[in-house]
């Protein structure tokens, strides 16, 4: 597939298309539907529509196998430190109330945190999986 | 209905077909037509997940799997009776359950009467996030959702380790030998 120019025209015109509603249902996801599940695996699955029509070699110098590797917990460090910070500023557990001196504020600070936390895991998650699949063809 | 019944005709595809390149693909459409059907639903965050993850992901990392080993579904080595008889009588009993249920869309049933209503008066007031799924995903119910984020993490490290230890084990037994 690697010699098809118009897969590789097409794919290269639509890559930031899809990071950006990638990002968009991330960071929209308060407003309407999406949130840090979904924006993960659109991000991831742009990622891995790169490394299928330009190779796996090409993908892994946009995303190092090492970086995808520390995104895994990294995501989860995120969620987990947000609850942290909430007990820190004197709350419960992921009580997001307490993080910004209003409460509301705080809640939409906390969500989007933990929505990014889950954005990182996920979509490392993802391309972590594919690049040891893809990673041991012959 | 016309949804159902394609869904109806995709799995009967996927469990008569021997090429398991067909199978995947087929999997995918299934996943899109479920994404459709929950959207009729108007469970349209759910749709999305299972669009992405369903028919996208799902369907690349099957494909992957496929590159690695035949895309021929072997003969099953024993007859299928009995799964068939386990499978009639699972769904006998989901069905007769089917009949205890609420009528679809009654409002005046234990699940919407518990905390969902709470959550739909007071989510803007509390959180002002307007899309409710997504104050009750990561507000009211952050600790599931750091379990599943969990779950996430959990999963792919298994599998970074099932197919890169494996790797590197084999590396050194070459080494040895």
């Amino acid at each position: 597939m690697k010699f098809d120019v118009v897969l590789r025209v097409v794919i290269k015109i639509f890559l930031p298309f899809i990071l950006v509603f990638g990002l968009y249902v991330q960071f929209h996801g308060d407003y309407g539907p999406g949130g840090g599940f979904q924006a993960g695996v659109i991000s991831a699955a742009m990622v891995i529509l790169y490394a299928i029509i330009f190779g796996l070699g090409a993908a892994q110098r946009v995303v190092p196998p090492v970086a995808v590797e520390i995104m895994v917990p990294l995501g989860v460090l995120i969620y987990a430190g947000v609850g942290v910070a909430a007990l820190i500023f004197g709350g419960e557990y992921l009580n997001y109330s307490v993080l910004l001196r209003d409460s509301v504020a705080g809640q939409h600070l906390g969500i989007l945190l933990v929505e990014f936390g889950v954005l990182v895991t996920v979509a490392g998650t993802m391309m972590a999986i594919f690049y040891a699949f893809a990673g041991r063809g012959p | 209905m016309v949804l159902l019944t394609l869904l109806a005709v995709v799995t009967v595809g996927v469990v008569r077909l021997r090429n398991l390149f067909a199978v995947v693909i087929l999997a995918g459409a299934y996943s899109f037509l479920m994404a459709s059907v929950l959207l009729v639903l108007d469970a349209v965050d759910v749709a999305m997940t299972e669009a992405s993850v369903g028919a996208g992901i799902s369907t690349v990392l099957f494909l992957g799997v496929l590159a690695l080993t035949k895309t021929e579904e072997s003969r099953p080595a024993h007859t299928p009776l009995l799964p068939l008889f386990v499978a009639a009588v699972t769904a006998a009993v989901l069905i007769y359950g089917t009949y205890d249920l609420p009528p679809f869309g009654e409002a005046a049933t234990p699940v919407h009467l518990h905390v969902g209503s709470y959550y739909l008066e007071n989510s803007i007031a509390e959180t002002g996030v307007p899309n409710v799924v997504t104050s009750v995903l990561a507000s009211y119910r952050g600790f599931d959702t750091l379990g599943e984020v969990v779950v996430i993490f959990a999963a792919g490290i298994g599998v970074l380790m099932l197919l890169k230890g494996r790797r590197r084990n084999g590396k050194k037994g070459d080494d040895a030998s």
